[in-house]
């Protein structure tokens, strides 16, 4: 799907404030509302415009406890990968699962509401994950920056 | 505020996953008067768990083909000011998250680059010249699910 400047202002600005009226948006981004509707729904029909989320605050709802785990596994196996992934769908408290290219295979964001509460997770539904080869954590002291908005 | 319900979380999955739905299309997905619907909303809103929204977009679909992680080792905490790095760090476009953690390194940053050339122009020129900044791993994501966690 083609994407003119014209669409990347309008993200632009609707990320930026995702909150935004739809006649605030045209104005900002310099169109006329029917435009600006036209043209996000094509966006998001393109796949362009993913979703709109509620952002959860997970602190607020009792969640106190952030921890990155870091995960080096077992490669020899073929399904390593495969089975851990899913294994780790398994545990409620696993927030996010990345795969990457470098030191780190397979990294889980888990959420949990105190610290016994993740040694629980960590002992009883982390450590029994198939083929890991080494864990590091990285534990969530602050958010500086979350918008997670790309640089259009 | 920890005591929601059943309908309260299936509340906040059904907002998780899609924030432009209003309270008369959720109360009617889950058996509640429009009244109903937006006074539980409200209430989530007002426990600071439901916390605005965000737009999701696909960033590869806007030429943002290479996403790392990094994590930032600060070189001299006791003489470099945190906030120093702070600032400077989320003033970078290209920088989509900076979290503080504790662990082996003091900061985790989300990245977004058009290409590896160009992460490596964003690691070199902005980066590395940061404030205070010492050690810096990099590992480029591959894959990346997120998962409704506790609520799920």
């Amino acid at each position: 799907m083609q994407i003119t400047d014209s669409d990347r202002r309008l993200l632009r600005h609707l990320q930026a404030d995702p909150d935004i009226t739809m006649a605030a948006l045209a104005e900002r981004a310099g169109m006329t509302a029917a435009t600006a509707t036209r043209r996000l729904e094509k966006l998001r029909r393109g796949g362009i415009l993913k979703a709109t989320r509620a952002r959860i605050d997970w602190a607020a709802l009792g969640y106190a406890v952030e921890v990155s785990l870091r995960f080096t596994l077992d490669k020899t196996d073929p399904r390593a990968f495969d089975e851990f992934i899913a294994e780790a769908r398994n545990v409620p408290e696993v927030h996010e699962i990345q795969t990457f290219l470098g030191r780190v295979d397979v990294r889980l964001n888990i959420l949990a509401r105190d610290m016994a509460h993740y040694q629980e997770i960590y002992r009883d539904r982390i450590l029994t994950l198939p083929h890991i080869a080494d864990i590091e954590a990285l534990m969530h002291v602050a958010d500086i920056k979350l918008d997670e908005a790309l640089p259009l | 505020m920890t005591d929601l319900d059943e309908t309260d979380r299936a509340l906040l999955r059904a907002l998780a996953a899609d924030a432009t739905q209003g309270a008369g299309a959720l109360g009617r997905r889950f058996g509640l008067s429009q009244p109903a619907a937006w006074r539980r909303i409200r209430r989530m809103e007002q426990a600071g768990i439901l916390a605005g929204r965000k737009v999701e977009l696909n960033a590869a679909a806007l030429g943002f083909g290479v996403t790392v992680f990094l994590g930032v080792k600060l070189a001299s905490k006791g003489r470099v000011s945190l906030e120093d790095f702070e600032r400077a760090v989320t003033a970078i476009p290209e920088v989509q998250t900076v979290q503080h953690v504790l662990g082996m390194y003091d900061y985790r940053l989300r990245v977004v680059a058009r290409d590896l050339s160009d992460f490596e122009r964003v690691l070199r020129r902005r980066i590395m010249t940061l404030p205070g900044v010492g050690n810096v791993e990099a590992n480029v994501l591959l894959s990346e699910e997120r998962r409704p966690g506790p609520l799920g």
